[in-house]
């Protein structure tokens, strides 16, 4: 179990200890924030840095189906589509000396996990088997999170148990609304003990935090007690991932990383659907934290439908023809 | 008040797409002149990312349009009429300045404009029974076709006839429950623009017209090429043209309406608008679903439906 830095390690050794080091990080400037993640929100991202950034974005999606109406076959097939994306295996464009493009009939790369709930686990882990695509469950009662804590570190342990590589957790937003940070800490500390070798990706709920400043300290607890994703939302709510959010998470990644040499991912989820969006969330992670996290090991996008804007843009890059929601499968 | 005294207000003419009036994504405008070669305003030159657009919010709209009743698009379709009705002036005044006609001759333009579209209000509960209906077979079945909406269709309108021959294209293509991405005459795009500020006070809902405003060539390719239009109707192309996008249009098996050349360019421009159009733009842009229905011992009695 990964212990906290030690240059941090006042920090979490009391509650109020704790409040204090989240109360001394910096305020956030929330006009900056948003100013600065919509002008890079503006970049203009053409022909083969474009094709780069829809393949490399295909490769960073948990495809996630999160529906109390799941069935194991829904399961099975979205895991057939996180394998091989695109059956109908478009050429991509050759447009310049680009060494991706050097390839001829570069395939189209699988997705980076697929994500369910823990009881459909195993499923996928079955259809995923020998493929490279991790399987993500979300856990500890999700997406509410309002379990005691030996209910939720059961789910936890029968994800695990059921296959899962990676679990999604969510932190307990009363706790923190209401101050209780170290019970917050506390928590993710059990929940990362009883992963063992998954990694554990920790969701804030970022739209019920209602402040940036309160982003950046759930920022803080989640990477000093160890987690090795930090996430925006759950998908279930009305405000999910948004530029400006993200944006602060990746500069608390990056200032983590400064401060204690550890490398921590991010991922934003619900509410990316389009190309566009995705190709802007890459721009922001290469322009906050640099290329070292242009990489599905340390960013994820959390989406169902984006995969199918992203294919269809992929099309249209190597027919020149626009294509439509026939050419791709419904889920 | 005198009328020097007053500062012109002048309209900026936009798109029509999902209900909505953007300008052109790329930002451009061309001018627009009357018969005479007078400056009368300026319309967004559209790109090929407005007309992807115009197909999202198109293929956005089909599912609910196309799955109202007969009855209700037709409610919709005379609701037009009603507010062209209430807007004739202005109509009359840019038809006259975008096609030269006289006050009076464009009066009887724009007359016969509202009165199409109450002429296909009336069709679309009708038109199940023409194009569809009981088929005799050699079985014991009960065997019933049944026309259904193709899907996105892209219109080329007429060149020349701006509102007439635009109307007169766009209503029997919304009328069977499709819905339309539209390019509007290159010339004179103006009576098109403001038309979509009537369908948008006129209960019909967003999406179901799409006006785009530019060169025709321009935004006709990339439809003609797009996987997710269902139908392309080049009236408003010419030869050279409509051949270019006849091809395209065949890699995804697109309906093509090519209608019979007229003019020496190859439009159809000079096709007798104001006469009664008949069915066959109605029926041009339909699917037939058949469907087959045992009547079991009924047909084995030797009885039959």
């Amino acid at each position: 179990m990964p212990t906290t830095a030690p240059a941090f390690s006042d920090a979490t050794a009391s509650d109020s200890a704790l409040r204090r080091f989240l109360f001394g990080l910096p305020g956030v400037d929330a006009v900056g924030l948003e100013a600065r993640a919509a002008s890079l929100g503006t970049r203009s991202i053409k022909t083969t840095a474009k094709a780069y950034a829809i393949d490399l974005a295909i490769s960073m999606i948990d495809l996630t189906t999160l529906e109390g109406a799941d069935t194991p076959g829904k399961v099975r097939a979205l895991a057939a589509k996180a394998v091989n994306p695109d059956p109908l295996r478009y050429a991509p464009p050759r447009l310049s000396s680009d060494p991706l493009d050097a390839e001829p009939d570069r395939m189209t790369p699988h997705t980076a996990a697929v994500c369910v709930y823990p009881d459909m686990a195993a499923t996928a882990a079955a259809a995923l088997a020998g493929s490279g695509v991790k399987v993500a469950s979300v856990a500890t009662a999700f997406p509410a999170g309002r379990a005691s804590l030996d209910v939720k570190l059961a789910d936890v342990r029968d994800a695990v148990a059921a296959g899962a590589d990676e679990i999604d957790m969510v932190i307990d937003r009363g706790a923190f609304l209401s101050g209780r940070f170290l019970k917050v800490y506390e928590e993710i500390l059990a929940v990362k003990a009883e992963c063992g070798t998954a990694r554990l990706k920790v969701i804030f709920e970022t739209g019920e935090l209602s402040t940036y400043d309160n982003i950046r300290r759930a920022s803080w607890i989640g990477m000093l007690a160890g987690a090795d994703f930090i996430k925006t939302s759950t998908g279930k709510v009305a405000t999910n991932a948004t530029p400006a959010n993200t944006l602060l998470m990746l500069e608390a990644v990056r200032d983590f990383r400064a401060q204690t040499g550890v490398q921590i991912g991010v991922k934003p989820a619900g509410g990316i659907r389009t190309t566009k969006d995705a190709v802007k969330f890459l721009v922001l992670v290469n322009e906050t934290t640099g290329e070292d996290w242009l990489d599905p090991h340390w960013f994820r996008f959390g989406a169902s439908s984006l995969l199918n804007d992203l294919l269809m843009q992929r099309q249209k890059l190597s027919t020149g023809r626009y294509s439509g929601p026939d050419y791709v499968t419904v889920d | 008040m005198s009328e020097q005294n007053r500062l012109s207000v002048y309209k900026t003419y936009k798109l029509y797409v999902g209900g909505k009036f953007p300008r052109s994504e790329s930002g451009r405008v061309y001018e627009v002149t009357d018969s005479k070669g007078q400056w009368l305003a300026n319309a967004p030159k559209s790109s090929r990312k407005d007309a992807r657009d115009a197909v999202v919010a198109a293929r956005k709209a089909f599912g609910g349009w196309s799955g109202a009743t007969a009855y209700n698009r037709g409610q919709v379709l005379y609701r037009v009429a009603e507010m062209l009705e209430g807007r004739k002036d202005q109509f009359v005044r840019e038809v006259a300045a975008s096609e030269g006609l006289s006050k009076s001759k464009a009066a009887a333009v724009v007359d016969a404009a509202i009165d199409r579209w109450v002429w296909y209000a009336g069709w679309t509960d009708k038109i199940g029974q023409i194009a569809g209906g009981a088929n005799p077979v050699a079985g014991p079945y009960l065997n019933l076709s049944t026309p259904e909406p193709t899907g996105v269709v892209a219109v080329l309108a007429p060149q020349k006839s701006s509102f007439l021959g635009l109307v007169s294209v766009i209503a029997p293509v919304i009328a069977t429950g499709n819905t339309a991405v539209v390019i509007a005459s290159a010339d004179a795009p103006l009576p098109a623009l403001s038309l979509g500020e009537v369908l948008a006070t006129s209960d019909v809902p967003g999406g179901v017209v799409n006006i785009l405003s530019g060169a025709t060539a321009e935004l006709a390719a990339p439809l003609a090429a797009h996987q997710d239009v269902n139908a392309i109707d080049l009236t408003g192309a010419d030869t050279a043209l409509a051949k270019e996008l006849e091809i395209a249009a065949a890699d995804n098996l697109k309906r093509v309406l090519r209608p019979q050349p007229v003019d020496a360019d190859g439009t159809s421009d000079s096709e007798d608008w104001p006469a009664s159009p008949g069915t066959h733009r109605l029926t041009a842009f339909l699917e037939t679903k058949t469907v087959w229905h045992p009547t079991g011992a009924l047909g084995a009695a030797g009885s039959s439906y």
